[in-house]
């Protein structure tokens, strides 16, 4: 009887694999592995460098046989302009999570789109802050209990959740926003093909590109991995929409004043 | 090739970078270093090199961890809140190995203090201003062709340590114009960068690179685990300790009275000395170009043969307690600071008749 491998693990992920410190159920491996595949299959990944923020994402520093960075919380996008500007042929990416993103790191996210800078971003929302033990972050959910907001977020104490595909999509350095999950199948696909759409922007030198994904936190939501899921198709989507927010084929029609 | 011009002091930081190969500038707006910030717009991109200005002094500072990651000579340039603000990332340089050039053209403070000069940031320059105690090489110029001339050595030693490294002015030495002489000044040769991103393909042995400021969180070779690596941090500090102090000593042999001071308070206490030489006082000077590592010895030395000294800098007095450490209380310190401007705003300065008075006071 002939085998036929039909699910290996991606080229780009070291051995052994599972070096990489994430909880039962947690979804940013899954996430990690569609941009594996993605690098891959563009044929990227030897001439990518990665820069991480802070938190769980940044557990794979240690699993990507890519050139990889490790920032200061929040500042992923800061040296990632210095990066690409001094090396332009390079293919620079940041991974962040939504704290390191649009809280610490919201000044950062905001000077590299204003300036239209030729990355792209891949933000993890599991709406909550992982590694430090599930805290509020501007993602959570109205009514999320996390650990500081212990009776669960009120619009009139903390605010409103955080857009940040739509947030991303309002400015004109932006050439792509979309945001993904990864909860299904179909959804892991459309994720992928979101992904590739934002490294090709970089490619063809268009502008800030930017994919947010949602993903699963279950010791933090204190909920199964399955529960999680189910919130994710839920709740989190209906606050979330998944979809595509800006897709611009050239700098021509950013660069126009409406 | 050598040009010779006439440049103000913040202009002679672009020269000097630009003669020794620095490929990119990073920086935010603020006075009193805007020239700094403005000869790089100027210079740097008709040259085919990186000019940005940063949203804000942490942008700046977060740039330069990315682009000497990358293995590029990159600089920045601030002035007091500015320097604040970049703390934290100065000392993730330091834990990533990172090496970059930081120029701080001081301000009066505290807060937002004025923005004309002052030397109030000695103690964060010299002492590692954000988290976790460590340490880099601060190299003060005291004049427009020294600020030139250290530029070039702080990108050298930068490099040599992978450290970054401070090269601390002030607003006068910033915005006074002198005659320069801009050339390539030649070092000892360096190593590779072979630690540096390019992306895996572009190494030279095709393996992959990882640049990471927490060695304690994720242990990763050479460093098994956290104290291995704090060793080799510590044996970095001493080997530039014991490798790269300089100073200058003026009329300090036979002296009674040695003042302290660098910057533009140096370029004044050499002009007191010279009065009180004058009229037979017998009075020198010692000039600290580097801070840290700082000429503690030789300020010892000078305590033990009953010297007295006097700390001429512009502030409530932050370099006097060095100076204190240096004599062992051997020796009486006394200081000629900010209070002693010549007017009470922030316009006046320490002058030489002031600091020659106080000369003769103690003698």
């Amino acid at each position: 009887m002939n085998k036929k491998m039909v699910c290996g693990k991606p080229k780009i992920w070291k051995d052994p694999p599972g070096a990489a410190m994430y909880c039962p159920g947690c979804q940013h491996p899954v996430i990690d592995r569609v941009i594996s595949e993605v690098l891959e299959e563009m044929n990227i990944d030897g001439k990518a460098i990665c820069v991480l923020g802070v938190g769980c994402h940044a557990f794979v520093q240690v699993a990507w046989d890519l050139d990889i960075l490790s920032c200061a919380h929040g500042r992923a996008l800061d040296s990632a302009t210095a990066v690409k500007r001094l090396n332009p042929d390079a293919i620079v990416f940041t991974v962040q999570g939504d704290g390191d993103c649009i809280a610490i790191g919201a000044g950062a996210f905001i000077g590299a789109m204003a300036r239209g800078e030729k990355i792209t971003t891949i933000m993890f929302n599991n709406t909550n802050y992982g590694t430090t033990g599930g805290q509020l972050a501007p993602t959570s959910l109205l009514g999320q209990k996390t650990a500081t907001t212990p009776h669960g977020r009120d619009a009139a104490l903390e605010g409103y959740p955080v857009h940040t595909a739509e947030l991303a999509a309002t400015f004109k350095g932006t050439a792509y926003s979309a945001r993904g999950s990864v909860h299904t199948p179909a959804a892991y696909q459309r994720t992928k093909r979101y992904i590739k759409t934002a490294f090709q922007k970089q490619i063809d030198g268009i502008g800030f590109s930017f994919v947010e994904v949602l993903s699963a936190c279950p010791p933090n939501w204190h909920l199964s991995p399955i529960k999680c899921l189910e919130r994710i198709g839920e709740d989190i989507v209906s606050e979330f929409p998944l979809g595509e927010f800006k897709n611009e084929d050239s700098t021509e029609r950013l660069s126009k004043s409406k | 090739m050598t040009e010779r011009m006439f440049v103000q002091g913040n202009e002679a930081v672009g020269w000097g970078a630009l003669y020794c190969g620095c490929d990119g500038f990073f920086g935010y707006p603020i006075t009193p270093q805007n020239e700094v910030t403005q000869w790089f717009a100027h210079e740097f991109p008709k040259r085919g090199k990186v000019f940005l200005q940063s949203q804000s002094e942490v942008g700046s500072i977060n740039m330069l961890f990315g682009g000497a990651a990358a293995g590029f000579r990159v600089i920045t340039s601030t002035s007091s809140p500015g320097w604040g603000l970049m703390q934290e990332t100065i000392s993730h340089c330091v834990a990533a190995e990172l090496p970059c050039v930081i120029v701080l053209v001081q301000r009066g403070g505290p807060g937002a203090g004025s923005i004309r000069h002052a030397q109030m940031d000695y103690i964060t320059a010299t002492r590692g201003g954000g988290q976790g105690g460590y340490k880099n090489i601060v190299l003060a110029p005291g004049s427009v062709q020294e600020i030139h001339d250290l530029i070039q050595l702080g990108f050298h030693l930068a490099d040599k340590y992978r450290n970054p490294l401070v090269v601390l002015m002030d607003g006068i030495l910033g915005q006074v114009s002198e005659s320069m002489e801009a050339k390539t000044i030649e070092f000892e040769p360096l190593e590779e960068k072979d630690w540096a991103l390019k992306g895996r393909e572009r190494q030279e042995d095709g393996k992959s690179r990882l640049i990471n400021a927490a060695p304690g969180v994720l242990p990763l070779p050479p460093y098994p685990n956290y104290i291995s690596w704090l060793k080799h941090m510590e044996e970095k500090y001493r080997e530039m300790e014991g490798s790269e102090l300089r100073y200058e000593t003026y009329k300090a042999e036979g002296a009674e009275l040695i003042l302290v001071a660098y910057g533009y308070t140096a370029r004044v206490s050499k002009e007191a000395v010279n009065m009180a030489r004058a009229e037979g006082h017998k009075v020198g000077m010692i000039r600290p170009i580097t801070l840290w590592p700082f000429p503690y010895d030789v300020i010892r030395e000078k305590a033990m043969l009953g010297c007295k000294f006097l700390v001429v800098e512009d502030s409530l007095g932050l370099l006097i307690d060095d100076v204190k450490i240096g004599v062992e209380g051997r020796a009486d310190v006394h200081l000629v600071g900010i209070l002693d401007r010549h007017i009470p705003t922030d316009g006046g300065m320490i002058m030489p008749g002031r600091v020659f008075e106080e000369i003769k006071r103690l003698l």
